[in-house]
């Protein structure tokens, strides 16, 4: 009777096993950078040519939002980034990741003509859908994004008064995982 | 005047000159060390290409990244520690042998010892329920009676 039943339970593990393994995204890497400096840099921003680097922003919990006007998946979670924005304080600084393509026409010009037509198109960009970001800076050639770990547009950093990495995540900032998890941390953040 | 306008005129095949740096592509050494280095990186947009197989976009910045660091002298180490340090184990064909990575490292060999336990436990067990029976005279008869037919 016993042994019945060890190929039922045998089936039960590998169900188990199966139905963990196959409900992961693999997609899903875990950031070795959590817990550490974030990466220092220092770039041009999308208003001028004053360059903008974290350091500026030390004393502050504050947002980096990768995004590009290319990325489909940032349209969805800009207005979720444009809401929070409206209602809360928090600084949130956008990195506009390759704006310029390899495929795009503009890629062949100088770098200049490519900083101007990113800056043109990525204004646009934000006029149309509105603009949560206090500046977005601009990494024509992705090697902040390098630098950051960026592997795909968009992610999210929260980023802490002494410039640590506390929270990262990939793909589109859904209201769910901005009440349940980045507002909770900014603001525990927000009292130490 | 013929000498300034000899002297403007080399400026000018100067300039042409240093107009376009050399393609990275063209120093071998650079290039072999890359592939080297790359074939053991994992390409993250599509997990399952080396960074030196991989045309995705990335790949080809991280490859940039590479070039570069090789070109600062950086060792195969160094170089590998840089991009673990961004992108994780995960980048790595064959992660470090650490707590973390035990299971990995260690898991199959583990099961594969379970395996063998009850295997030979399954072994002994089925040894001590199908003894051969020795055979009674009557039998050992008979066995020799069909022998010689």
């Amino acid at each position: 009777m016993k042994k019945v039943f060890i190929p039922l339970v045998l089936f039960i593990c590998l169900v188990i096993f199966l139905a963990i393994g196959l409900n992961r995204d693999p997609r899903e890497i875990p950031s070795p950078l959590i817990g550490k400096p974030a990466p220092a840099f220092s770039l041009v921003t999308l208003e001028s040519d004053k360059t903008f680097s974290p350091a500026q922003m030390l004393g502050k919990v504050w947002m980096f939002n990768v995004w590009a006007t290319w990325c489909v998946a940032c349209r969805e979670e800009h207005p979720v980034l444009v809401a929070f924005a409206e209602k809360n304080q928090t600084p949130i600084v956008g990195l506009s990741y390759k704006e310029i393509q390899p495929q795009d026409p503009a890629a062949k010009q100088s770098d200049a003509i490519k900083l101007q037509v990113a800056r043109e198109r990525s204004a646009v960009w934000l006029q149309r859908h509105g603009n949560p970001y206090t500046t977005s800076v601009m990494d024509l050639d992705g090697r902040v994004g390098i630098q950051y770990g960026v592997y795909g547009v968009p992610e999210t950093y929260v980023i802490d008064q002494q410039g640590v990495i506390r929270f990262k995540h990939v793909g589109a900032v859904t209201p769910q995982l901005l009440a349940e998890k980045i507002l909770p941390l900014m603001q525990s953040l927000g009292k130490s | 005047m013929k000498y300034l306008c000899i002297f403007w005129l080399s400026l000018c095949l100067n300039l042409a000159h240093a107009r376009e740096a050399v393609p990275l592509a063209e120093d071998p050494v650079v290039e072999s060390r890359l592939v080297h280095i790359s074939q053991e990186l994992r390409c993250l947009v599509c997990q399952n290409e080396s960074l030196s197989s991989s045309r995705a976009e990335l790949a080809d910045d991280l490859r940039r990244e590479v070039r570069d660091l090789i070109r600062a002298n950086k060792s195969d180490q160094e170089i590998k520690d840089f991009l673990v340090s961004r992108y994780g184990d995960f980048v790595l064909y064959r992660p470090e042998v650490k707590p973390l990575t035990w299971v990995l490292w260690f898991g199959p060999f583990v099961v594969l010892l379970i395996a063998a336990v009850f295997l030979l436990a399954y072994l002994r067990q089925r040894r001590a329920v199908v003894r051969p029976q020795d055979l009674s005279d009557a039998e050992r008869a008979r066995v020799e009676q069909l022998l010689k037919d």
